[in-house]
C-alpha cells in the first residue's frame, strides 16, 4: 500500500479495495513506527485525520466524491490550520493553535483530503537542511546521517519515507524543489501567484509560494488541481482560469525545445550529478526533445540579491511575532522593550535572527539604495534572463542542486556554505517562473533531482515532461531501504 | 526683535468607509474593545491584506476637490516600528507614490483677503490600535478595533504664518472632507485631527528655523492655543539665547501646553520599503474624470451661490456653506418659508443653540429643516410673534409637532382682533395712572421710550399673542390722547 501513489491510492478508494479510514488508519500507524527516526512531523492529528477519514468515505458512498476525496496527505508546518498548532518550527508558535485555515487548506478539505499532520521545516522556512527546526532536524530517508534538505525537508523525507503518499511545501528560494532532489521525490513550485498564500505564514511575500511534493508528476498534476486558483483573500494571486493538470500529461514530447544554461553547467558541481543530468537529458531527446545550450549571464547575482530582498522582507513580516497578541511572551517582563527583545530573543532561533539582522540593515537609513533598491534592479535583470531565454526555449533544464544531500551539522557553521545550495533554485523565485525537481539518478546512493524551468503558467508543460520521462525511467520509483 | 512663525500641518482625516482599509471588518466607533478586529487586523501569521477600493475612491474625490495632481501609479509602503497596538509591526502607508500630488486650497483672513495654501500631498494609510494605560494597573490594554481604519493624510506646505492662519486652513479642509461626504468630521472621537509643525525666523529671514511637531490635536481651539503657545515658547527659548530642538511634542489641553515626547535623535528609523502584499494601485484617467463629474458642491462653490442667491451677508455665507448637511438645511429653511434673511437668522441662532446645548448632530436634529420653514411661514404671515415662535420652537423641539399642531394645541394664535387688543390697552392704562401721569408729563421726544413698559404690561396681559404693531399703535393714540 504505501508503494501507492496518489493516482493509485484514488483508484483503491474508488473501486472499494480499501476504504479511507482504512487508508488512513495504515499511514498513522506507519508514521507512529517510522517517524521515531525521521522527525519528519511536528504534529501528527490523528483524531482530526480518522474524523476526515470518515466522513470521506461517507461522502463517497453518497456519490460525491471528488477525485482527491479519502486521499491522506500532510501539510508543511506553515499553513495555518483550524485547531492545529501551527508553529513555522519555531519556538515562537509553539503555542499557536491557528483559529482559521489557509486557503490551501480549505480547498483540500473542500475536496475531502485527509490531513495527517503538520510536517517539520526550518524555521520560518529559513533554511537548506531543516536544522533550524525548533522541533529538531528531519533526517533524509535514504541516509539517516544526511539532511532532507529544506525548509520543506519535513513534506520531503515524509514522502520518500512512504509515511504520507503526498505533501504540501512552500518554495521562497527552493524550499520545495531542493528538499524534492535530496529527497528523491518530485516537487513544483508553481508560477508566483498561481497558489494562494493566505494563511500560508510569510518568509518573504514577494517570493514565497506554496506548492506540491509527491512521488510522481502525475501525483503533483492531482495535487496542484486542487492547490492552484484565484484567491480574493490574496491580492497578488492572480485571477486566471486553472486547467486540468492530468488531462495534458500524456502529451507527446516531439519537438519540445529545451535549453541548457551554460551556468547551470559549471562550477561547483559534484561531476556525478553533472553526468545524472546529462543522462536524463539523453532520455528526453530520445522522447523527441531537441537541445541547446543558452545563457543565464545573471545566474551569479541571484544569490546576493536574494539575501537583501527575501531578509528586508522577512525584517518586516517577522515584526509581528512581538509577544503581545500570541506566540511566545518572556516570563515577567520589566517593561515594554524587555518584553519585546526577551520575547523575541528566546522565541526566535540563530538563523531567523540573522535574517531579521541582515533585512533590518539592507532596509535603514542611507543603505536603502545601495541594497535594496540595488538588488530590485539585479532582479529586474534576473527575470529578463530567463523571459529571453524562454522566447527560445520551452524548459530549461539543469541540477537541481549542486551536491546531493549532506551531513547534519556539514554546512550549519557555514551559512554561506550552506546559501550556495540553492544557487540552481534561487533565481527563478526571483523571476516568478514555474519550476520542478524530479528524481534523475543517485550519487552514492543518495538521489539526483532534474529541475525542469518553464515560462509563467507553463506548469501544464513542466508536469507533462515532467510525467512523460517518469513513465519512461524509473528513478522515481526507487524506495529508501527502511 | 520681529519674528515670523512658520506653520505646516498634517491632517489625518478618517475615511468614512464601513469596512476597513485592508479588511472586511467595521469601522463603528465606540464597539467593545476587539470586537471589530479580524484576523487581518489582528495581524495573525499568515494573513494578508486586500485593498478597500472604496478608499480609493475617497482619496481621489478630495484629490480632485483641491485641484491636486492624481498619481497614475499609487503603491502602499510599510513603515516599520514596534508599538503593542499596531498589530503587524509596521503602518501600511504610502510615501514614495501617494495618491493625491500637489494641489492647494484658498483661505480668506480676517482682512477679508484670500491666501493660497498649497498642499503638498495626501496620503492612503491604516490607523493603529489603541493603548489603554489608565484602566489596568501595571498593564496595558490594546483595542484593536480602530486598528487597518482608513485615513487620508493631508500634507500642507509650510504656508501659514499664524495661529490663524492655520486654523483656518484647517476649518477649510474639514470643510471640503464633511462635504464631499469622505469624512464625519468628528474631531472629539478623533475622526480629524493634527499635527502642527511650527518654526519661528527673524522676519524677512529666508532660512527655516528647527521645527517641532505637536501631535494629534483635535479641536480648533486646541489648534490654535497650541500653535500660539509654540510659537511664544521658541521666541523666548531663542531670546534667551538657547536653540530650538527638533522634537516631537505632545499638546495637554488640560494644561494648555505642549511638552517633549521625542527629540530627532530618538526618532524611529522607519526603514520604509514597497508592501509586497499589494499590488500597486493603476489610476486612469477616465476614473479621475468619472468621479470629477459626481462631485458635489464644495464649500467655496456654496458660499459664492448663497451669496448670488439669497443675498446673504458675508459672514453668513460662509458659516452656511461651511458644512453640506447645515448649508442643506439652511437651503430647505429659506425655500419653504421664502425668506432667507429670516430663514439664515434661525439656522444660525436658534436651532444652532439647541443643537450645540444638546450635542445634538444636525442631520438627527428633532426641529427638521421642514419644520423650522413651516415655523417661519407662521412668523411671515403674522399667526404667531417671533417671540412666541421661540415658544413653539422649543414644543417642536421637545417632539410636540410641527408649528401649526403646537400653535394650535397650544393657542399660541396672535390676536389681531382690534377690540379685544383695545380693551387689553384700556385695562393697562387703567391700571398704571402713575406711569401714565409721568408720560404725560414728559417731553414729547421722551415718550416713544415710554412706552416700552405699557408694551410690557399689554404683551403679559395678552400672554404675548397680542400683534405687537397693533397694540404699540393703540398705546400711542391713547396716551397722546390723554396728554393733548
Amino acid at each position: 500500500m504505501f508503494e501507492k501513489t496518489l493516482a493509485e491510492l484514488a483508484q483503491g478508494l474508488a473501486s472499494g479495495e480499501f476504504s479511507s479510514v482504512e487508508l488512513t488508519r495504515s499511514y498513522l500507524d506507519r508514521i507512529k513506527a517510522e517517524d521515531g527516526a525521521l522527525n519528519s512531523f511536528i504534529t501528527v492529528t490523528e483524531t482530526q485525520a480518522l474524523a476526515q477519514a470518515e466522513a470521506a468515505d461517507q461522502r463517497r458512498a453518497a456519490g460525491d466524491a471528488h477525485a482527491f476525496t479519502g486521499l491522506p496527505i500532510a501539510h508543511k508546518d506553515i499553513f495555518c490550520t483550524q485547531g492545529v498548532r501551527t508553529s513555522c518550527g519555531s519556538r515562537m508558535l509553539d503555542n499557536f493553535i491557528s483559529p482559521y485555515n489557509a486557503t490551501v487548506i480549505d480547498n483540500f478539505n473542500t475536496a475531502g483530503a485527509v490531513s495527517l499532520g503538520k510536517t517539520n521545516m526550518d524555521e520560518f522556512a529559513m533554511g537548506s537542511s531543516n536544522e533550524s527546526s525548533f522541533y529538531g532536524p528531519a533526517r533524509n530517508p535514504w541516509n539517516n546521517d544526511c539532511v532532507p534538505g529544506g525548509s520543506s525537508g519535513g513534506s520531503a523525507a515524509a514522502v520518500a519515507g512512504r509515511l504520507a503518499p503526498a505533501a504540501t511545501g512552500t518554495d521562497t528560494g527552493g524550499s520545495i524543489r531542493q528538499p524534492a532532489a535530496l529527497c528523491g521525490i518530485t516537487g513544483l513550485k508553481p508560477t508566483y501567484g498561481r497558489v494562494s498564500r493566505y494563511g500560508m505564514i510569510a518568509y518573504a511575500s514577494s517570493l514565497d509560494q506554496g506548492g506540491p511534493m509527491a512521488r510522481t508528476a502525475e501525483d503533483n498534476a492531482m495535487m496542484l488541481n486542487v492547490m492552484a486558483g484565484f484567491d480574493p483573500k490574496d491580492s497578488t494571486s492572480i485571477d486566471k482560469a486553472v486547467p486540468d493538470y492530468t488531462l495534458t500529461l500524456n502529451n507527446s514530447l516531439k519537438g519540445l525545445k529545451i535549453g541548457l544554461p551554460k551556468e547551470f553547467f559549471s562550477g561547483e558541481i559534484d561531476p556525478q550529478i553533472t553526468a545524472q543530468v546529462q543522462s536524463a537529458i539523453r532520455e528526453f531527446e530520445a522522447l523527441g526533445a531537441t537541445v541547446k545550450e543558452i545563457s543565464l549571464p545573471n545566474t551569479h547575482l541571484a544569490i546576493p540579491a536574494y539575501y537583501i530582498i527575501a531578509p528586508a522582507e522577512a525584517s518586516s513580516n517577522l515584526s509581528r511575532f512581538d509577544g503581545v497578541r500570541y506566540g511566545h511572551r518572556c516570563e515577567d517582563p520589566a517593561n515594554l522593550e524587555d518584553m519585546y527583545k526577551r520575547s523575541r530573543g528566546e522565541g526566535f532561533g540563530e538563523e531567523v535572527k540573522r535574517r531579521i539582522m541582515v533585512g533590518t540593515y539592507a532596509l535603514s537609513e542611507g543603505f536603502y539604495d545601495a541594497y535594496y533598491k540595488k538588488a530590485l534592479q539585479i532582479r529586474r535583470l534576473i527575470q529578463q534572463d530567463y523571459v529571453n531565454a524562454l522566447a527560445e526555449v520551452d524548459i530549461i533544464m539543469g541540477p537541481t542542486t549542486p551536491h546531493p544531500a549532506f551531513k547534519l551539522g556539514e554546512k550549519s557553521s557555514d551559512p554561506i556554505a550552506m546559501y550556495m545550495e540553492d544557487i540552481f533554485t534561487i533565481s527563478l523565485n526571483l523571476a516568478g517562473m514555474p519550476g520542478m525537481s524530479i528524481p534523475c539518478g543517485f550519487t552514492n546512493g543518495l538521489p539526483v533531482g532534474l529541475q525542469l524551468i518553464g515560462n509563467y503558467f507553463a506548469e501544464e508543460r513542466l508536469l507533462n515532461a515532467a510525467h512523460q520521462f517518469q513513465q519512461a525511467t524509473d528513478w522515481h520509483k526507487q524506495t529508501p531501504a527502511s | 526683535m520681529e519674528w515670523e512663525a512658520v506653520i505646516g500641518l498634517e491632517i489625518h482625516a478618517q475615511l468614512a468607509t464601513k469596512s476597513k482599509i485592508f479588511s472586511g471588518a467595521s469601522t463603528a466607533f465606540g464597539a467593545e474593545p476587539n470586537t471589530q478586529a479580524c484576523a487581518v487586523d489582528l495581524a495573525l501569521p499568515g494573513t494578508l491584506p486586500v485593498f478597500n477600493a472604496e478608499a480609493l475612491r475617497m482619496a481621489v474625490m478630495f484629490g480632485v476637490a483641491i485641484d491636486a495632481e492624481i498619481g497614475h501609479i499609487s503603491v502602499f509602503d510599510r513603515k516599520n516600528y514596534f508599538y503593542p497596538d499596531l498589530p503587524k509591526g509596521y503602518q501600511t502607508s504610502q510615501l514614495f507614490h501617494p495618491i493625491v500630488g500637489i494641489g492647494h486650497i484658498d483661505i480668506e483672513l480676517e482682512d477679508g483677503t484670500t491666501k493660497r495654501i498649497g498642499v503638498t500631498r495626501a496620503h492612503l494609510e491604516e490607523d493603529a490600535g489603541k493603548s489603554l494605560h489608565e484602566e489596568f494597573p501595571s498593564m496595558t490594554g490594546i483595542d484593536l478595533n480602530r486598528a487597518g481604519t482608513p485615513l487620508l493624510e493631508i500634507v500642507s506646505e509650510p504656508d501659514m504664518r499664524s495661529a490663524e492662519e492655520a486654523v483656518a486652513y484647517v476649518k477649510k479642509i474639514h470643510a471640503i472632507v464633511t462635504n464631499l461626504g469622505i469624512c464625519d468630521g468628528n474631531m472629539a472621537e478623533g475622526s480629524f485631527r493634527c499635527d502642527c509643525n511650527v518654526s519661528v525666523r527673524p522676519k524677512g529671514e529666508e532660512k527655516l528655523g528647527n521645527r517641532t511637531e505637536s501631535k494629534n490635536i483635535n479641536s480648533f481651539r486646541f489648534i490654535e492655543k497650541a500653535i500660539k503657545g509654540e510659537i511664544v515658547r521658541q521666541i523666548d527659548l531663542i531670546e534667551d539665547g538657547h536653540t530650538i530642538t527638533q522634537e516631537t511634542r505632545l499638546y495637554d489641553a488640560n494644561k494648555d501646553e505642549t511638552r517633549s515626547m521625542r527629540s530627532k535623535e530618538e526618532a524611529n528609523d522607519y526603514r520604509y520599503f514597497p508592501c509586497p502584499d499589494l499590488l500597486p494601485i493603476v489610476i486612469d484617467d477616465e476614473y479621475v474624470e468619472q468621479i470629477r463629474s459626481c462631485l458635489p458642491e464644495l464649500p467655496d462653490a456654496r458660499k459664492a451661490r448663497f451669496l448670488e442667491q439669497f443675498k446673504l451677508s458675508d459672514y453668513d455665507a460662509m458659516v452656511l456653506s461651511a458644512y453640506r448637511e447645515l448649508g442643506g438645511y439652511f437651503e430647505t429653511v429659506a425655500n419653504t418659508a421664502g425668506d432667507a434673511k429670516l430663514a439664515a437668522n434661525w439656522v444660525m441662532g436658534e436651532l444652532s443653540k439647541h443643537l450645540n446645548q444638546n450635542d445634538t448632530d444636525i442631520t438627527v436634529s428633532p426641529v427638521t429643516a421642514e419644520m423650522l420653514g413651516g415655523l417661519l411661514l407662521r412668523i411671515k404671515d403674522n399667526t404667531i410673534t417671533g417671540k412666541i415662535a421661540k415658544q413653539v420652537f422649543e414644543a417642536m423641539w421637545a417632539g410636540d409637532g410641527n408649528a401649526d399642531e403646537v400653535i394650535e394645541a397650544k393657542g399660541l394664535k396672535q390676536v389681531t382682533d382690534t377690540g379685544a387688543i383695545e380693551s387689553l390697552v384700556d385695562d393697562v392704562i387703567a391700571a398704571n395712572q402713575t406711569q401714565v401721569d409721568q408720560y404725560v408729563n414728559a417731553e414729547p421726544e421722551k415718550r416713544g421710550k415710554m412706552i416700552g413698559f405699557f408694551m410690557g404690561k399689554v404683551m403679559q396681559a395678552s400672554q404675548g399673542k397680542a400683534n405687537p404693531g397693533q397694540v404699540q399703535g393703540l398705546l400711542k393714540q391713547k396716551l397722546d390722547a390723554l396728554a393733548n
